[in-house]
Order: structure tokens, then C-alpha cells, then sequence
């Protein structure tokens, strides 16, 4: 790689060719500010915060989207750059409804912190802004125009990264926005609610739909019991906010966490995610011994599963038909957890901690109810659990770690790295395994399928049947890529080259969830990804199969996986879906007498 | 053939067709039937005539006669006067001074050289004024690299505003090896009071698509297209006429003239976005995409549309490209001065008694340009100012009226020849009116990407609102400078840096209208 020497504040750098400014920046030690750029996504350039000077052009350049080259000589930092960004940042602030106390990006907000170090007399700053109504269309997303910048990073995420294309510019001018189709709203368009938007969003303008007061009124209902489930990823995604190190997997803490607010049983959404495996094994594992050429898709990322219904609804029969973890604790929470404590599943409030923003809107599903009644109840985001525990004032670093409910929370390895990209084909590849040989992997790491490559394949040799081809997809970008593969070979040929495939629809996985803390970079996500597979691999239990209290379940309750119970209560169907408002057509699944 | 005694030229622009040209034409006709004259009398069609606000005028030659403001039921009077008994109508006769212009106006046009004369729906014509000459010979005896040195060395610079070197931008996307290189053509023409390039299509399409052909083949590329805004559906039509027609004859396609060479064009009608005049804005909204500015480098010499690479010219500049061919650099150079070449063409509007279109050498002054090409100042007003370059431009004041009209000239006193058009004021034209209609327009047309254009643009309209009303401040004018110099240095593209030469311009040379409104 050709390698560039440029100096920046009299500083020299060396970078390789095709560097951005900012990037160069970076690395001589100079953080440019800006509003627009993020290192996750491609610049739009659209701020202007971020102009420094180049020796040599009368003008000040966008340092987000000017390569560099050879002998570059630049200023960050000049007053007249000053002066600009003042500038800037007081129009930005004249049209940006300031209401930084309550906001859900308070501390977390780039505007905020800019103006903070920019010494912005408000005062001075004149009023541009005509109030707008905010959009509050959709169960996961709540969109606030008039805390929109017009940075367009939601739009970039969402059309370069997800290729939901649910979010565009519309107008121009001073009245230029960001809008869905038609103006219909976040919650009718063809948005698949996965979050990314809000995590990438640099002020309040974006943000999930906030439930906490529900939970708060369930938890304050002596009459109602409420049960609480926790995702994979969220215990590698507290601990950063209270000190701990990027990372740091607080199981303990953060069971102690929930009973301090008070939740009258806490377990485990690992539980169910070993129970997935066992279910959607089950099928991957009838479904390669058929030979019948298509493949067994996982269904566990509820984005992934708008996506696949609005875009492809002719791969959904392909879907696996295993509800995904967190809807088969909600479907046990209200039927075979009331039966073994002898309580009236009324009374029961099912609660999910999630780092999903699309765990809202599948928790609505009405497929996923009995009697009306969702068996999820509550979602909330890992955004949301955080403000609760700061709000009850728990000293969440040094709370004392404990032990979960028994029943429906014991783990293995292979639940917990459900939260990363790969883990559930991981998981599902060492139960796979033992279901046709009857005998463990020796090694249980499938290094192939993990890390944040976009596509990952791998083929597994078992014994007894042959080679299973698999792929793994992060990010709903990605996704496309292997269903256009997988649609083309079908169409052409009647089958496809793989026998399972595993897809997120948030890059990263899981840990890298649209319900996760502000400001989550695909670097935070690695770390947290890191993680997960470390605790994997300190488990005494790493395959789902071992795990105690799914024997038990089945044993109790469940008979065996595939049985007629289990389809009643862990499986589910799916829908064709309209490209513009995202709306169910028609159901594409399940209409025939099942198994 | 058939030869006529005189020959009536009636311009068919969509300014005179709404004026009701076709109407006059076809009443022309019957009642040259009607006394029989239909063998003498030759009523021709062609491009406009270059006249504005003076409804639909006739051409008669050989008499040399101006007819203007010509109603349906002038044409008995008319053909009975003229025709039969030989005497001019002398009612509706245009004035000395308008004919002189006229025929003054026709001597140093270059671009313009056919507009007026011949049909531009007929490729004959083109063809019989010596039209696809300089395609031949560009095609058949030059070397793609001796049209680029001949163009490089004429002088040319792009008409649209920027005024970059074309040979120079060609000789960027030539020698880049790629399997597809396109031309296209800036037709938008949004520039208000520009309308330079839509009389330049109406008049001569033909003209356009030859100078295309030579681009192309300079740079190698085998597609062309036109970008051109909807508005101009006579452009629109015509346009793609003379396309077919060119196919027809084997101008454009598959090896033509046995020279190997394929070469295509098409038409892209665009929604009339101010923004997307913008090269990289033009060749997103081409694409179909929002029409938003893209990032500079890459530069769509190298990375263009579809990401290939592409040539961005303007209308004008392109219609010099054939009589340069043609008649050779030092022949183009000849024209013009301090280094700006050849004839440029404005739009003349406002006070002045004959607005229009005039194509002149390069570094006529600006007097000399109302004076003698508009014929003075309306009603024998007092000039005040001219906003000479359109919304982006500058508006100068009696001081500069003998500044040499050329890039150089106008760079000294920080002004841009820009898009031609030259709105010309009387002395009772408000300043702070004419800055607030300015003001408007950009914080219409900012494209909302970038936010000091997005934002600055709406609160200079604020400011401007605010002294219009009574309301503002001494201070705000100064404000207003300095948010405009913030823009020019932060914005992304030149629609943002564009606000501040009219608001500096404005507040320096009529600082008293501000103030009258102030205090």
C-alpha cells in the first residue's frame, strides 16, 4: 500500500493513500470536531464543522472527505477555523429544539459537547426553528425533527448499510428533512425497525419508543407478578457505563440489578436461546437429512425478519419456523412458568431487557399472543434498562452479584454468544452435530463463523452426512447479498448451495443492537462481541444439549423438541409484506397442517 | 426549387408562440393564398430573433424590413401593403435604433450565427449553411488529441459561470482508459435571467449536437446526453428532432461516416433544480437520484456518472466547439481580449428599451452593451445598477459601467461574467427589494445537504425580511457580510459561496437604500 507523509499542525503522520483528513488527524492526535462524520460510515460531508485549512487553497477544506496527499501541510485549528465552526455550530443550535435536560441523548450528545467546548453565547444564537410534530408511528422508533441536524447518518445507515431504505431526504432547502415515504410515518413505511438510526443519530433525534414507565407501574402493581428476561449481549453492555472496562460480562450484577428494582423473578433469556438451538437444531438437522436443497435461515433477529418478509417474502418458508429466544420465554413466562408455581398467568407481566429496538415492534406481534394478550409484554432496550437502574440509584459497580431464579435461567456457552455474530450458528453447528453422530465436536470453536466480516461461510464435515455448507450474515446489507445468492440459485436450479444460514441484522450482532448505549461503534462492538465468546469459553457447559434445565423442560413439559407441545408454544409463522408501508399482505407460512 | 421574391422569417421561440406566433403564421399563409402570392412570399419558420417584450416580430428580406408587435388582424393590412403594393406598414415598423441593433447585433455572432435564418426543425438547412463540416472534419481528418490542442489553444472557457478551460477539461478525461466515457450537456440553465442556452437550443439545435460530436470524439466518449430542464419543452422537442435527424442521416450511431466511430445522444428532462447546474448535483439527479452536490475529489473528469468518466459542458461553450473546428483557433482568438476569447452571449433585461439576446466579442464594456446592443437605457432612465451574472453575480454600479466585460476585467473589481445574464435597474429600483428577491431565491434553492448553505441561507433571508420590514439594524448589514464570507469558506458547493457577492456588492454600492430602510 502506497503510504502518504503530510504534517498536520506541524505534526508529521503517515498514512496510507486514499486516508481522509480526519483519519490523518486522528492519528497525529487531532480530533477534527464535526457533527456529520462517524468512522463507522461513509462521510456526507454535510456539516462543515470539521473545514481545515490546506496550505495552498484559498478556501478551508472538509476534512471528512478530503483525501490526503503528499505534503499536505494542515491547520485544524486556525482562528479564523474557530470563528467558522462558531458559526456553524450557532446556526446548527438556532434550528435545534434545545431541550438538553430531558433529553434522551443528554451527555451523550455530539451537539451538546460541541457547543459545550465551543464557548456558544445562546444568547447570540437566532431562532430558526418552527416546531414539527414528532413522529411517534412506530413501537420501537420515535423520530424528533426538531432535534434533527440534517447530518443524514440515519439515512446513510439505513440505505448504504441496511438497504431498508425507510429513511430519505426530502425537501430542499431550509425546509429539507428527514422523512419516510410519503410522509406516512416511521412506524408505515418500510422501516424493519432494527434501531441503527438511533444509535448512529449524534443528538436526541432519534430514539426508542420509551417504555420504562410501564415497567415502572408493573413493578409498583402488588397485584401483578413480573418476570424479566435479559438478552446475551446485555451483560457485556453495562458495565462500560458505570467505569468497568468496554466489555466487562456482569451477569451477577446485573441480576442484582433487577432484583434491587424490584422484579419478582428474574432469569434468563440465555435459557431460551439454548432452547432455540434445540428446536431450530432439530429442524436444520430433519431438514439435512430430507436432502431437500434449501436451506434453514434463522429467525432470532426480529429486523432480520421484517427485512426477509417485506423483501423477500418468497425465502420465508425458508425461515426457521423456532420463534426466536426472547418470544419462547414469553410464551413459557405465560404458560409453563405460571403452572409450576401455581400462579394465574393473568397476574403474570412478562418483561424482556433487549439490545434491540425490533424486539418491541416483534413483542406486538399478534401471532405471538394467547388470548389477546402478548406474551411479551414489555420490551426494553438496553438504553432503557440503564436509565432505570440510574434512576433507582443503584450503585451498579459495587452492587453485590447474584444468582438468578432457577428454572428458566441456566445457560450454556452456546447461549451466550447468541449475542454476537456467528454465535448462533456456532451453537447451532455443536448441538447439529451431536444430533446426527451422538457424539460432541472435539473442538467446539468455529473460528470460521466468527469476528465482524460481513459474510462469513464455512463448510462443517459431519460424520455420517457429509459436508454442511453454512454462511453467516451481519447487517441487513449483508444479508441481501446472501439471499440474492440464495434467490438466484433457487430460482435457477431449485436448491441453493447451503444448508444454514445465520442472520443479524445489526451489524456486529447483537452486541451491536439498535437498543444498545449511544455512540456504540463497530469498535465497542467487537470488544463486546470479544467478550461473549470469552465467557463462552470458560463455561463448564458449552453446548445446548448439556444444558440441565432444557433436559428438564423437555422431560417436565416440552416432551421432546419438534413434539406437538413445543410447536404450539415455541414456533411460529410469517408474512409477505408491502415494500412502502411495511404492512402484512398476506401470510406466506404456516398455512398447512405443520410437521 | 422554387424561387420567392421576398421571404417573411417569423421567429418561433416559446416566447413568441405564446405570443401568438403560429396564429400570425397561419393567417400569413391563407391570405397570401388569398391574393395569390403563395409563389412569391416564402414564410419561413426559424429560431428566435433575439428580441424580447415586443411580441411577435417578422424579418422580410431582401427588404431588411423589422416588423414588431404584429397582431392576427395586422396581416390583411400587412400583406396587402407590403406584399402587393410594395410599401412597408409603417405603424409597425420597429424603431431606427432596433433595426440597427438588430442587424449590429448579427455581425460578430458566432454561436449564434444561424438562429434566426434558418429552420431549426430542418437538418437540411443546417447542412446548407455549412453545419456538420466541422464534424466531418473533425471525425475524418483530425486526431482526437488535435481537437483538444486546437480547442485548448482557441482559448475557450466554459460559458456556465465557472469559466474553466475546456481543452484543458478534456485533456483531463482522454487519456483515462475506460471502457465507457460520457458527455453531458448542462442544459439547466437555472440562473435567473439567464436564458442564453434555451434561445442557443431553440434557434440552432443542430449546433449543439455537432459541437458534441467533436467533444466526444476529442475525449472518447460514445455517449452523449443533454441535461436539460422541463421548462423548455420547444428545446425539449427540438432537440429531439434534430437527434432523430442526425440518426437518420448517419450523423450519429454505429460507424459513422465509415470512420469506426459510434456515437449516441439522449435527452434527460430534469425538475429545474437551481442546484442542479451544479456539475456533480447535475450528474446525481441524472442518475436518478437527489439532486445533492457530490464530494470534489473525485472530479466527474474522472469519476462521473455511473462513476465513469465524464465531461460537464455547458450549452454555450459546446456551440462554440464547431465554428472553432471550423474556422480555426486563431480565427476564435482573434475575438475577445485579456486572455477571453471568442463571443459570449447575454441576456439582456430589465430598463433597458430592447431586452434580449446579443452574442459579442469578449471585453465589450458594460455601456457599450446597453448602449448600442439594447439601445439604451427604458425610456431614457437613469442607470442605477446591473446585476450582471445572475442571482450568484454581482451588482455593479454606474462606476463600472466601462469595465471591460471579460473573466479577467471583472475578477479586479470581484465580480464573474457568471451565466451572461445582465439585469440592467433604473434608479427607482429598491435595492433592498432586489436583495431580498435574491435572498429568497437561494433559500429556495439550496439543496439542504450542507448546513452553513442550508441554514445560512434561511437566516440571511431572515435579516433581509427583517430590514425590509423596518426592523433591522445598521449592524446587520454587517452581519449579513460576515455570514456570507462564513459561507464561501464552509459551504460545500457554490451554492452556498453564492449569496455573497450579491449582498456585498449590493451593501457596498447602495448602502444608502439599506439605510433609508433602517432608520
Amino acid at each position: 500500500m502506497k503510504m502518504i507523509n503530510l504534517t498536520i499542525n506541524n505534526v508529521p503522520v503517515e498514512v496510507p493513500e486514499g486516508t481522509t483528513l480526519i483519519q490523518a488527524a486522528l492519528k497525529a492526535g487531532f480530533k477534527v470536531p464535526s457533527l456529520c462524520w462517524h468512522p463507522d460510515l461513509a462521510p456526507t460531508a454535510a456539516c462543515g464543522i470539521c473545514v481545515c485549512d490546506v496550505e495552498g487553497y484559498p478556501v478551508p477544506k472538509r476534512a471528512c472527505a478530503t483525501p490526503v496527499t503528499e505534503g499536505m501541510k494542515v491547520n485544524t485549528n486556525s482562528r479564523e477555523l474557530r470563528e467558522l465552526r462558531k458559526t456553524i455550530l450557532e446556526l446548527v443550535l438556532a434550528n435545534h429544539d434545545v431541550k438538553c435536560p430531558t433529553c434522551v441523548a443528554n451527555g451523550k450528545c455530539e451537539l451538546q459537547q460541541l457547543a459545550y467546548t465551543m464557548d456558544i453565547d445562546m444568547e447570540k444564537v437566532p431562532k430558526l426553528l418552527e416546531m414539527k410534530p414528532i413522529d411517534y408511528s412506530s413501537p420501537s422508533i420515535v423520530r424528533d425533527t426538531n432535534k434533527c441536524i440534517n447530518c443524514g447518518r440515519c439515512i446513510t445507515v439505513c440505505n448504504d448499510i441496511q438497504t431498508v431504505y425507510a429513511l430519505t431526504f426530502a425537501d430542499r432547502g431550509f425546509e429539507a428533512h428527514v422523512d419516510t415515504a410519503m410522509s406516512w410515518g416511521i412506524g408505515n413505511s418500510a422501516c424493519v425497525n432494527c434501531g441503527q438510526c438511533t444509535v448512529y443519530c449524534p443528538t436526541g433525534a432519534l430514539r426508542e419508543k420509551d417504555d420504562t414507565d410501564k415497567v415502572w407501574d408493573a413493578l409498583l402493581d402488588p397485584t401483578k407478578h413480573v418476570v424479566v428476561q435479559e438478552a446475551p449481549s446485555i451483560r457485556a453492555s453495562l458495565g462500560d457505563e458505570f467505569g468497568m472496562d468496554m466489555g466487562t460480562v456482569t451477569p451477577g450484577k446485573m441480576y442484582a440489578a433487577l432484583r434491587a428494582l424490584g422484579f419478582d423473578s428474574v432469569m434468563d433469556t440465555n435459557f431460551t436461546a439454548d432452547l432455540t438451538i434445540m428446536e431450530e437444531g432439530t429442524e436444520c438437522v430433519e431438514n439435512l437429512k430430507k436432502h431437500t436443497g434449501k436451506p434453514v435461515i434463522t429467525s432470532c433477529s426480529p429486523g432480520w425478519v421484517k427485512f426477509v418478509e417485506t423483501y423477500y417474502p418468497d425465502l420465508t418458508p425458508y425461515v426457521s419456523t423456532a420463534k426466536s429466544p426472547m418470544s419462547m420465554f414469553g410464551a413459557l413466562s405465560k404458560t409453563y412458568y405460571p403452572e409450576v408455581h401455581g400462579l394465574d398467568p393473568k397476574d403474570i407481566v412478562s418483561v424482556a431487557i433487549m439490545p434491540c429496538t425490533a424486539k418491541k415492534f416483534e413483542a406486538q406481534r399478534p401471532e405471538l399472543a394467547r388470548d389477546g394478550v402478548p406474551d411479551t409484554d414489555i420490551v426494553l432496550t438496553t438504553r432503557e434498562f440503564l436509565r432505570m437502574i440510574h434512576e433507582a440509584g443503584i450503585d451498579f459497580q459495587n452492587i453485590k452479584e447474584a444468582k438468578p431464579d432457577e428454572g428458566m435461567s441456566f445457560y450454556t456457552g452456546a447461549g451466550t454468544i447468541f449475542g454476537a455474530t456467528g454465535g448462533v450458528m456456532e451453537a447451532a453447528i455443536r448441538s447439529a452435530y451431536f444430533l446426527v453422530t451422538g457424539q460432541d465436536l472435539e473442538n467446539p470453536n468455529i473460528e470460521a463463523v466468527r469476528g465482524l466480516k460481513g459474510v462469513k461461510e464455512a463448510v462443517i464435515t459431519i460424520p455420517g452426512f457429509g459436508d454442511v455448507k453454512v454462511a453467516v450474515a451481519n447487517g441487513l446489507g449483508n444479508a441481501r447479498k446472501v439471499m440474492d445468492k440464495i434467490q438466484q440459485q433457487i430460482n435457477e436450479t431449485g436448491s441453493t448451495e447451503y444448508h444454514f444460514v445465520e442472520i443479524m441484522a445489526c451489524p456486529g450482532g447483537c452486541v451491536g443492537g439498535g437498543g444498545q448505549p449511544f455512540g456504540n461503534g463497530i469498535a465497542q462492538r467487537a470488544r463486546r462481541g470479544e467478550a461473549l465468546y470469552k465467557e463462552d469459553a470458560n463455561m463448564d457447559f458449552r453446548c445446548s444439549h448439556h444444558n440441565p434445565e432444557i433436559t428438564k423442560i423437555y422431560a417436565d413439559y416440552l416432551e421432546k423438541p419438534g413434539s406437538h407441545k413445543a410447536h404450539e408454544l415455541l414456533h411460529t409463522y410469517y408474512f409477505g409484506r408491502d415494500k412502502f408501508k411495511g404492512q402484512v399482505e398476506k401470510q406466506t407460512t404456516g398455512l398447512d397442517s405443520h410437521h | 426549387m422554387k424561387f420567392y421574391r421576398s421571404h417573411i422569417l417569423l421567429g418561433m421561440s416559446e416566447t413568441s408562440i405564446e405570443a401568438g406566433a403560429k396564429k400570425i403564421e397561419l393567417a400569413l399563409k391563407s391570405e397570401l393564398s388569398k391574393r395569390n402570392l403563395q409563389d412569391e412570399i416564402d414564410v419561413l419558420e426559424t429560431g428566435p430573433l433575439g428580441f424580447f417584450a415586443k411580441g411577435v416580430c417578422l424579418k422580410v428580406y431582401p427588404e431588411n424590413v423589422l416588423y414588431e408587435n404584429v397582431t392576427v388582424e395586422d396581416i390583411p393590412e400587412l400583406v396587402e401593403e407590403h406584399f402587393l403594393k410594395g410599401r412597408p406598414v409603417k405603424r409597425l415598423l420597429a424603431t431606427t435604433t432596433r433595426v440597427e441593433a438588430y442587424d449590429f447585433n448579427y455581425k460578430e455572432r458566432n454561436v449564434l450565427e444561424n438562429s434566426g435564418i434558418i429552420d431549426p426543425e430542418d437538418i437540411e438547412e443546417y447542412i446548407g449553411v455549412g453545419g456538420y463540416e466541422a464534424w466531418e472534419k473533425a471525425l475524418l481528418k483530425m486526431k482526437p488529441e488535435e481537437i483538444i490542442a486546437e480547442v485548448k489553444e482557441s482559448g475557450l472557457r466554459g460559458r456556465g459561470g465557472a469559466g474553466f478551460p475546456t481543452g484543458l477539461k478534456w485533456s483531463f478525461t482522454a487519456p483515462i482508459d475506460s471502457p465507457e466515457k460520457h458527455l453531458v450537456i448542462n442544459a439547466d440553465e437555472g440562473e435567473p435571467g439567464t436564458f442564453k442556452d434555451r434561445l442557443i437550443m431553440e434557434g440552432d439545435p443542430h449546433k449543439l449536437l455537432e459541437g458534441m460530436m467533436i467533444a466526444c470524439r476529442a475525449f472518447g466518449a460514445n455517449k452523449g446526453f443533454i441535461y436539460i430542464r422541463g421548462e423548455y419543452k420547444l428545446c425539449i422537442e427540438r432537440l429531439k428532432h434534430a437527434i432523430n435527424q442526425c440518426r437518420s442521416y448517419g450523423i450519429l450511431g454505429q460507424d459513422i461516416f465509415g470512420s469506426g466511430f459510434n456515437l449516441d445522444f439522449d435527452i434527460k428532462v430534469g425538475a429545474g433544480a437551481y442546484v442542479c447546474g451544479e456539475e456533480t448535483a447535475l450528474i446525481e439527479s441524472l442518475e436518478g437520484n437527489r439532486g445533492n452536490p457530490r464530494f470534489k475529489p473525485p472530479f466527474p473528469g474522472v469519476k462521473g456518472l455511473w462513476q465513469t468518466p465524464t465531461v460537464v459542458n455547458n450549452v454555450e461553450t459546446i456551440a462554440n466547439v464547431p465554428t472553432i473546428i471550423n474556422k480555426g483557433a486563431e480565427w476564435y482568438k482573434s475575438l475577445g481580449v485579456n486572455g477571453a476569447t471568442g463571443t459570449k452571449v447575454y441576456t439582456l433585461m430589465g430598463d433597458v428599451a430592447m431586452p434580449g439576446l446579443t452574442e459579442v466579442p469578449m471585453g465589450i464594456t458594460l455601456r457599450d452593451i446597453i448602449n448600442k446592443y439594447g439601445g439604451g437605457m427604458l425610456r431614457g432612465k437613469k442607470f442605477k445598477g446591473a446585476l450582471v451574472g445572475g442571482a450568484a453575480g454581482v451588482i455593479l454600479s454606474d462606476k463600472l459601467l466601462d469595465v471591460k466585460m471579460d473573466y479577467e476585467s471583472l475578477k479586479e473589481y470581484t465580480a464573474v461574467l457568471g451565466s451572461g445574464a445582465i439585469m440592467v435597474m433604473g434608479e427607482e429600483v429598491d435595492m433592498v427589494e432586489m436583495l431580498w428577491s435574491i435572498l429568497r431565491f437561494f433559500r429556495h434553492e439550496s439543496c439542504g445537504k450542507c448546513f452553513p448553505c442550508r441554514l445560512g441561507t434561511q437566516q440571511l433571508y431572515n435579516i433581509i425580511c427583517k430590514i425590509r420590514d423596518g426592523e433591522g439594524k445598521e449592524e446587520d448589514l454587517e452581519s449579513m457580510i460576515l455570514l456570507s464570507d462564513a459561507m464561501v469558506k464552509s459551504s460545500f458547493c457554490a451554492l452556498g459561496q453564492s449569496p455573497y457577492m450579491p449582498i456585498k456588492s449590493s451593501i457596498l454600492n447602495f448602502r444608502n437604500d439599506f439605510l433609508k430602510r433602517i432608520k
